[in-house]
Order: structure tokens, then C-alpha cells, then sequence
């Protein structure tokens, strides 16, 4: 136990680096998945096309992959961002894919008579997916988004591997020192288990006050 | 090939929703939306090339390994270990997803409540944070495990939970009658759920089943922090060698490309054969 209370800086900073991570990439896969379902949506046969070529390649990418091959890949031709910055983009990039997929779910859920009288009011297409047919997408997914942020969540731990100190990180940095790998890693797990409860909790209460009755 | 026009066909009524037939000034607007899309990904794509030409790493000489044989024997070398240790930790993680499954399906709380535990932990706990531990803390108890086991231990200690969570709806989605007249015909609960409802809860989860297998292949490749020889791992030991990282790194990148979106392709298959072959069953 004093393993863990002896370095609780040490945890403490690895966890807001974990949560400063989960937060940023969330953020960014949000804005990415809902631009990828835009074209998925659309008229443009080529951004269709190019949408969906997104989503297969990010969904069949392994994370660790992209991060290896940003991390040490990139600089070999000049791109040479932060290492924290690098893996909050890479993570935003690939969970984005994931998200546009449950949006675009959300958005073949939702009957089409919502987008013909959207279209029939003299809404445009950008108008009607954002003020008729994106905000009843999103009430439809919140399980899957929150499932989503959860899986982001455990992994962002993998930046540990390409040396971004995070929860993982620390834990293992205070394991080598202290050598109690028990009570150490077994803290750590239960920090991330609080994150996502906390998000589990949110996205329940969030989908009982959305939820359209039909 | 020949399904992709299928596919297309098969989610069109739901993906046209957001537009009509465009008429002469949509058809414009298509095709003035083309052009700009096929002029941005130009950019991306010059934008590339310049940095790998500014920085040297479009020489003839840093791809010319990728073209021969020895290179790519040693990365399908690690391919086969990849496949070795996804195939080995799906077994395992599909044996004891199913075993919890039916645990927390049970009527018996002794059962139902550490399945149920061990499902809502696991899935909570980073992959990473189970090597770790599996890589440090295990020996420290005198478990030293080979490489191998290493990788696959965790993986599949993780996998279980998601392939239980898989199992489980597949059974719950059964009609509640199958699992009655099987009871009613005599049958042990034993027998019912292996004979009767386990056949076709299978059946249904198999697109899910195929899907989570490729997010476990996807996750071999934490054999790099293993120091697995699997397929990333080779990878970085073939880079450290030869110097062309972000080469190598690409051309992993793309093998991993090609084998997850065949086996996703096959899970798309599977999934376009499902509800033809339950509407038989119920007519």
C-alpha cells in the first residue's frame, strides 16, 4: 500500500496525462466522425467513397501501429510534432472512425420521413444533417458513443509504449522502483475502472434524458 | 469483387435518406464537389511526396529493400507468429467467454456473480496494464512464462470478457420458446442449451465473433512491448537494422491493412447470409 502512497505524485501526474489525452482525442474523434459521416451521408459519390475507404482503413489499423509508425515514422520525413500531441492526434484519427461508423448507424436509424420533410421545408443538405437529422442521430447512440469513450480511454494506455508518461507509464516507472507490482498495477486498473464508470454513469443518465419516445 | 455492388445495393434505401435524385443543378453541385474532393486529396498527396522527397526518403534505395525477398520472408515470418498467437488466444478467450457466458446466464449465484464480476472488471482494465502485469509481475511470484504466453495470456484474459458479452446476447436473443420446448420435450437444461439454443445463439454472433477476432489480431500487436517476434515487433527489429523506419513501418502498417480488412470482409459476408437464413427458418 505505502508503494502507492509513497508516489502518489508520480500517479497523480500520469492520471492527467491519461485524462488530458482521453479528453483532447475525444474531442477530436467527435469533430472527425461526424465530417467523415457527412461525406458518408452526401450526394458526392467520391467523398462517399472516401469516407467509407477512411473507415476501413482506421477500423482495420491496429492503434499501436499508427502510433509506432507516427512516433518514429514521422520525423524520418520532417513532421516532428510533440509526443504528446502526435499521440492525441493518432488516437483522435483512429477513434474517429469508430465514431463516424456509430453516427452513421444513428443516421440510417432515424426514419426517412425526418429527412424528406427536412428537404420539403427547403432545408439544405448541410441544414437538414445539422438541425434535423444529426441531433436525433446522436440521441440514438449515446450507448455506443459512451462504449466508444471507454474503449478510448483504455487506449490511450498505449502511448505508454511509444514512451508518452501516462497512468500505465507511472505505474510501471513506480513498479521498477518500488517492485510491488500487486498493489501497484492493481491501482492503477482500478483508476482506469473509475474513469470508466464515471463514464458509464454519464452516458446512462445522458441517455434517459435524451431518449425520443417513438 | 462481384459483392461489392451487392453491398452497395443492399444499404442504399437507408444511406440515400439525406438527398433526392439530384437534378440538373444538384448534378452540377456534384460534380463541382468532386473536383474540389479530388484537388484536396491531390494536396494531401503532393503534400506527402514533398516532405518524403525534401527529406531523402523517396530514394530508389530506402524502398528497394521492400522489393525483395529476404525482407519480406522475415515479416511474414512475424505474420505467422501474429496469426500463431491470435489464433492461440482466441481459442482461449472464446473457450472462456463462453464458460463465463453460461455462468452469468446461470440460475446459480455461486456462478452468475463471479462471471458477472469478471466480465464488468476486465472490460474496464487497459490490455496494456494486463501485460504489464503479466510481464512483471507475475515473475516476481516465480510464473516466468515464455515469450509466447506472454502476449497470449493477457490477450486472452481480456478477450474473454468481450467474447462472454457476445455469447451472452447471442443466447438472450433466442426466442424464450426454443429454450421451453426443449424443456418441454424433456430435455436437461444442460441439454437444451447445448442442443437447441447454444446452435443458434452461435450462428447469429458469428459476424460479431469474426469482428472481435480482427480487434484481437489488432491487439497482437502489443507483442512489441513483449518483445514478441509478431509481426509489428519484427517490424521494429527490421527497422533497427536496416535504419528505414518509416518504410518498414508502412509496409507493416499495409500487411496489417490487408489481412484485417479480408477477415472484415468476411464478417460483412457472414453478416449479409444471416437474416436470408433466419426468414427461411421462420417461414
Amino acid at each position: 500500500m505505502s508503494a502507492i502512497l509513497d508516489h502518489l505524485p508520480e500517479f497523480w501526474q500520469g492520471l492527467v496525462v491519461t485524462l488530458e489525452l482521453t479528453a483532447a482525442s475525444f474531442a477530436g474523434a467527435a469533430v472527425v466522425g461526424v465530417v467523415i459521416t457527412a461525406m458518408r451521408v452526401g450526394p458526392v459519390p467520391v467523398l462517399r467513397a472516401a469516407g467509407t475507404a477512411y473507415v476501413e482503413a482506421f477500423q482495420n489499423l491496429p492503434l499501436l501501429v499508427l502510433l509506432v509508425l507516427a512516433v518514429f515514422g514521422l520525423p524520418e520525413i520532417g513532421i516532428e510534432a510533440g509526443l504528446l500531441v502526435t499521440s492525441m492526434v493518432v488516437i483522435a484519427l483512429y477513434e474517429g472512425a469508430y465514431i463516424a461508423e456509430a453516427l452513421r448507424s444513428g443516421v440510417n436509424a432515424i426514419s426517412a420521413g425526418q429527412g424528406e420533410a427536412a428537404r420539403a421545408l427547403g432545408l439544405t443538405f448541410g441544414q437538414s444533417l445539422r438541425h434535423v437529422v444529426l441531433p436525433q442521430a446522436l440521441r440514438t447512440v449515446v450507448q455506443p458513443l459512451g462504449n466508444i469513450f471507454i474503449a478510448l480511454t483504455m487506449n490511450t494506455s498505449l502511448v505508454a509504449a511509444v514512451g508518452v508518461v501516462d497512468l500505465t507509464a507511472a505505474a510501471n516507472r513506480v513498479n521498477l522502483l518500488e517492485a510491488q507490482p500487486i498493489p501497484i498495477f492493481v491501482g492503477a486498473g482500478l483508476a482506469y475502472a473509475a474513469v470508466a464508470a464515471v463514464a458509464g454513469f454519464v452516458t446512462g443518465r445522458l441517455e434517459r434524458r435524451l431518449a425520443v419516445a417513438r | 469483387m462481384t459483392a461489392a455492388p451487392g453491398r452497395r445495393r443492399a444499404s442504399a434505401p437507408s444511406s440515400t435518406l439525406l438527398f433526392d435524385e439530384p437534378g440538373p443543378r444538384g448534378r452540377r453541385r456534384i460534380r463541382v464537389a468532386t473536383v474540389v474532393g479530388a484537388l484536396v486529396a491531390l494536396a494531401l498527396v503532393a503534400l506527402a511526396v514533398r516532405q518524403f522527397a525534401a527529406n531523402g526518403q523517396l530514394a530508389a534505395d530506402r524502398w528497394q529493400p521492400y522489393a525483395t525477398w529476404p525482407m519480406w520472408r522475415y515479416l511474414l515470418g512475424g505474420l505467422w507468429s501474429t496469426a500463431l498467437a491470435a489464433v492461440v488466444s482466441a481459442a482461449l478467450a472464446m473457450a472462456a467467454g463462453l464458460a463465463l457466458a453460461l455462468g452469468r446466464l446461470s440460475h446459480r449465484r455461486w456462478a452468475r456473480l463471479p462471471a458477472g464480476a469478471y466480465v464488468e472488471v476486465v472490460r474496464t482494465i487497459p490490455a496494456l496494464l494486463l501485460v504489464y502485469l503479466v510481464l512483471f509481475a507475475l515473475p516476481r511470484y516465480g510464473v516466468d512464462l515464455p515469450l509466447f504466453w506472454k502476449l497470449v495470456v493477457p490477450l486472452a484474459v481480456s478477450n474473454a470478457a468481450a467474447f462472454a458479452e457476445i455469447f451472452r446476447a447471442g443466447v438472450l436473443s433466442v426466442e424464450r420458446g426454443q429454450g421451453e420446448a426443449a424443456l418441454a420435450l424433456g430435455l436437461s437444461h444442460g441439454q437444451s442449451m447445448r442442443l437447441v439454443v447454444l446452435p443458434q445463439a452461435l450462428r447469429r454472433v458469428l459476424p460479431s465473433i469474426v469482428s472481435q477476432s480482427v480487434g484481437l489480431l489488432k491487439d497482437t500487436s502489443l507483442g512489441f512491448v513483449v518483445s514478441y517476434a509478431e509481426l509489428l515487433y519484427s517490424g521494429k527489429v527490421l527497422a533497427n537494422y536496416n535504419g528505414l523506419l518509416i518504410q518498414t513501418y508502412i509496409v507493416v502498417a499495409l500487411i496489417y491493412l490487408v489481412v484485417n480488412a479480408s477477415l472484415s470482409k468476411l464478417a460483412r459476408a457472414l453478416e449479409a447470409r444471416q437474416p436470408r437464413r433466419r426468414t427461411a427458418g421462420a417461414g
